[in-house]
């Protein structure tokens, strides 16, 4: 039926009300026929509304929305790691390892990291309240080595400080 | 700002376009830049560093591909800078690139091995693992070995530029990339071959010749498409005389660099099991092999005996749309030399009654390169993209540039290129619809209306979307109308066509048709149709067309390249005729108990690869190629069977040497003749517009059902465009029928059914049943004809 105009079932009704109204505001900001210059806000934002991680239906959602081919949000999503495929803990510990936080000990962090909640990078808890992830260099090297939990950022971490956050956390 | 500026590589002054990019420069100059992601034919990515190069005042190596020009600049290519800048990029290419060139299909002509030959340092310094990449499935055309990419994304950017569809993309990130489909899907697009041609490395290959063969192995031949009218030039390769691969041959008045699948992959049906080895006769009900003069001598004398019984006009000949000119010249000029102008190759068309007002062949209207400087184009009963898939390409360019592209359409097609207006109708209201058109073009042009056109027009009214596509047809300044394959079996052909020229002529734009097979338009200059001679002329002795031959019953047959049961429009029609003919001789690469069960002589041709011949396109170009491979002793190229029948029959005027003299006596009557032919207006009798009540037939042409050969294609017709298995009903006439999807039934025809699913699309209009020919082994009746639907 490939030479059929396919109406295949759509997707997007997988975006939420609040989210397209979000996506359409990024959309608003490129020419017409530019959709899909929206595309790493609106995988941004089908992310957030989906407990952190982007389902694969999801992305077809936002590319079928933007007008364009799954393949080529499937690009963007993999691209960068600031989007995950795969479900995510309560609270994602983004730890940067990128040069300037290793010089100043991101591998003290990392391991301090694994120890307290028994998991290695790129893991979930069993308990679904974290997840650790490697991420590159999110541009806050003053205060090295740095984590990022939700859109928060915490510098100059030593195994106290990274505890004291750790347990102020849910 | 002046058109050129100058610059100089290497010391050598080179005069170049402004904005050009540096390699084009050297390319031009025929100085060397190595480079894997850059192609002329696709955007700049600058991603494979290959092209690094030495430009005076720069501070490091800058990549040729995407380095303007500027007047003076200073380049070096062979500098110290640029050749150590080529052999770290080479270096670093290979890190993950594996050393199976012994096994590698693309060794012999691949760019990694020539460059990094080149260009590269003699030894690695890497000592790490390499990274390993899960091969991907992208259907049966394209292998792959994903290993082997350099992620120079030219296949990706084929896709997003030229095919129209993006279906490969580069998930992943760094040395994570991976080239492949979303969620492995198959890739679909009619040209995805080319990501063979395209890719540098062993990666895409060619999967029915993996394995096979080295290119230093094959000899290579200048050949042309057999399959659409736009006759593609080819590059057959052969090794000991039989078709390795076929490749396009850069043209770029016609397919550029590109071939479409069809054209690229047919060649696997050449040593089809079913192919006809040795000439067969039928003595009884026994089929017996004999030599050629035993065959010939039958079949002469068979034919013989019914023109003496039955007379002349009982004898018919059918021929393929895809027969070579000469083909086709000789088998008229020897049935007109026995006293029959029964002879046709217009197998699919079912309305003839404009016969006298065609021109003197269906033309294109411009030529094939022009096609892409339309500003609007009205497509009628055509799905281009997949009927003619160079064709489409040109088009998609056009639209790619902002031309308005509408179409009158029995289905909603997809195609890869957005439609301003589409017309979705069933077939008996396409000829209303394009009345609305000529309606509303008559309110806004000053042009004189055909004669009788007004009054035609009376009752018709236009709506907004005829007004839109008419204003768009009217103000642009290259316009077309083309009429195509699909709208070829329609049974109001004619009207569609009359309409089609008054639209045309009111527009003041050009009107093409886009005929089926290789060479309609070289049939319609042999004067393979039933009224005229060769050269468009008068013939006195007139003759039946398809239908009427097949339609009053004839005592004889004589059938070159055609399978009735798939070549006609009313195929239950065509098998009947010819099971009730007494004598049937076949010309036919192939075998097939059908023909066994009609024909009473079977003869062994040549298939296109294996013929000389000339092929005439839909701009009127003669396109002349010698015979590529070679057949085994009993087949013969068809022309010198003719030539031989022609002379038994003593025709007189057959003692022709080579093809190309049958050619050159075609051409220089042809010539001399100067024929002028043009298509005549002739007003419709009546405006069509009653709807019947019973379902109707769409029995639209398939891109892989078009022709003996390329049914037999194994590949072929293991893609997506092949297997439609179901017939497709609209939703509301789904319930109407009391059908759901997946639902069994049983349609027929006249006297013949096939039991087939069914799938609901609301691409297929109301009250009409979207069952392509030959769909599950179906002969049915017309294409365009009432259906029945019976659930089982």
């Amino acid at each position: 039926m490939s030479l059929l105009q396919q109406r295949q079932a759509s997707k997007t009704h997988l975006l939420n009300a609040e989210s397209r109204q979000d996506i359409d505001r990024w959309v608003a900001k490129y020419p017409a026929d530019r959709k899909s210059s929206a595309v790493m806000a609106a995988l941004r934002i089908a992310q957030e509304q989906n407990a952190g991680y982007l389902s694969n239906d999801l992305i077809e959602a936002v590319a079928e929305y933007l007008e364009m081919e799954a393949i080529a949000a499937y690009e963007v999503a993999t691209f960068y790691s600031m989007y995950d495929r795969d479900p995510v803990g309560r609270h994602k510990i983004s730890v940067c390892t990128n040069i300037s936080c290793m010089l100043c000990g991101s591998d003290d962090v990392v391991a301090h990291l694994e120890k307290r909640l028994g998991i290695k990078l790129g893991e979930t808890s069993d308990d679904g309240r974290f997840t650790l992830k490697e991420v590159e260099c999110l541009g806050a090297c003053v205060e090295a080595p740095m984590f990022e939990v939700a859109k928060t950022y915490h510098g100059n971490l030593t195994p106290d400080k990274i505890d004291k956050i750790l347990d102020e956390l849910d | 700002m002046s058109d050129t500026i100058n610059i100089e590589i290497n010391g050598i002054p080179v005069e170049v376009r402004t904005g050009a990019m540096v390699i084009e420069a050297a390319d031009e100059a025929g100085i060397t830049i190595p480079r894997f992601c850059y192609h002329k034919k696709l955007s700049v990515a600058a991603n494979c560093r290959m092209c690094l190069i030495e430009v005076e005042k720069a501070p490091k190596p800058v990549p040729a591909c995407a380095t303007p020009v500027t007047d003076g600049m200073k380049v070096f290519t062979k500098s110290p800078l640029a050749l150590d800048a080529q052999q770290s990029v080479m270096e670093f290419l290979l890190i993950n690139h594996p050393l199976d060139c012994p096994i590698c299909d693309q060794g012999g002509e691949c760019d990694l091995q020539d460059i990094a030959i080149g260009f590269g340092k003699d030894a690695s310094r890497y000592n790490e693992s390499k990274r390993v990449v899960r091969n991907k499935n992208l259907g049966s055309l394209i292998s792959t070995d994903m290993t082997r990419c350099i992620h120079c994304t030219r296949c990706v950017r084929f896709g997003q530029e030229v095919a129209g569809i993006m279906e490969l993309g580069a998930p992943g990130r760094g040395e994570f990339t991976e080239i492949g489909t979303y969620m492995e899907r198959a890739v679909s697009s009619e040209l995805s071959g080319n990501v063979i041609d395209l890719c540098p490395v062993g990666a895409l290959t060619s999967k029915p010749y993996r394995y096979t063969g080295r290119p230093w192995e094959n000899e290579s031949h200048a050949h042309v498409s057999p399959h659409d009218c736009l006759g593609s030039n080819l590059q057959i390769e052969t090794r000991r005389h039989q078709v390795m691969r076929v490749l396009p041959r850069e043209n770029e008045a016609i397919n550029e660099m590109w071939l479409s699948d069809r054209d690229r992959f047919s060649y696997t049906a050449l040593q089809h099991e079913e192919r006809l080895q040795q000439p067969l006769i039928k003595q009884g009900s026994e089929w017996r092999q004999v030599d050629w003069e035993t065959a010939l001598a039958y079949a002469i004398d068979g034919l013989q005996r019914v023109r003496k019984v039955d007379g002349a006009e009982k004898l018919a000949a059918l021929i393929s749309p895809s027969s070579t000119i000469e083909e086709m010249y000789l088998l008229q000029k020897l049935m007109r030399g026995v006293g029959s102008a029964n002879i046709d190759h217009r197998l699919r068309q079912s309305d003839f009654s404009d016969d006298d007002g065609q021109p003197l062949f269906p033309a294109l209207g411009c030529s094939v390169a022009e096609l892409e400087d339309r500003d609007a184009v009205l497509l009628i009963g055509s799905n281009i993209r997949k009927d003619q898939p160079i064709a489409g390409h040109r088009l998609r360019k056009a639209s790619r540039r902002g031309a308005h592209i509408m179409c009158v359409n029995p289905v909603d097609y997809a195609f890869n290129f957005p439609v301003d207006e589409n017309i979705v109708v069933h077939p008996e209201l396409m000829a209303r619809e394009l009345a609305s058109i000529a309606k509303a073009l008559l309110t806004l042009t000053a042009n004189a209306a055909p004669a009788g056109l007004n009054v035609l027009l009376e009752n018709v009214e236009s709506g907004d979307a005829h007004l839109t596509i008419a204003r768009h047809l009217q103000t642009a300044s290259n316009a077309s109308v083309l009429i195509g394959t699909q709208a070829m079996s329609h049974p109001q052909l004619s009207t569609l066509r009359a309409l089609a020229l008054a639209i045309s002529e009111l527009a003041g734009a050009s009107l093409g048709y886009l005929t089926e097979g290789a060479n309609a338009a070289g049939a319609w200059i042999a004067g393979a149709v039933p009224h005229r001679r060769h050269a468009g002329e008068h013939s006195p002795l007139t003759g039946l067309h398809t239908r009427e031959m097949l339609n009053t019953g004839m005592s004889a047959y004589l059938l070159l390249n055609v399978e009735p049961e798939q070549d006609c429009a009313n195929p239950a029609a065509a098998v009947r005729a010819v099971h009730e003919a007494d004598f049937v001789v076949s010309l036919t690469p192939y075998i097939t108990d059908d023909m066994r069960a009609y024909a009473d002589v079977l003869l062994p041709v040549a298939t296109f690869a294996e013929t000389s011949g000339t092929y005439v396109n839909a701009e009127g170009k003669w396109q002349s190629f010698a015979a590529s491979a070679s057949t085994a002793d009993d087949i013969k190229p068809a022309w010198k069977v003719l030539r031989v029948m022609g002379n038994l029959l003593d025709v007189g005027g057959f003692d022709y040497l080579t093809s190309e003299d049958v050619r050159d006596e075609l051409k220089g009557q042809f010539e001399t003749l100067t024929p002028t032919l043009k298509y005549q207006w002739q007003c419709p009798a009546v405006m069509p517009t009653k709807v019947s009540k019973d379902l109707t037939r769409i029995g639209h042409l398939g891109m892989y059902s078009i022709d003996m050969v390329v049914r037999r294609s194994a590949p072929l017709q293991a893609t997506a465009d092949a297997q439609i298995e179901t017939a497709i009903v609209h939703s509301v006439t789904a319930k109407q029928q009391g059908l759901v999807a997946g639902d069994t039934v049983r349609v027929s025809q006249g006297g013949e059914s096939v039991t087939i699913s069914i799938a609901v699309a609301d691409a297929v209009p109301e009250n009409c049943v979207f069952l392509p020919m030959g769909v599950g082994g179906a002969v049915l009746g017309d294409a365009y004809g009432s259906i029945e639907l019976a659930k089982v």
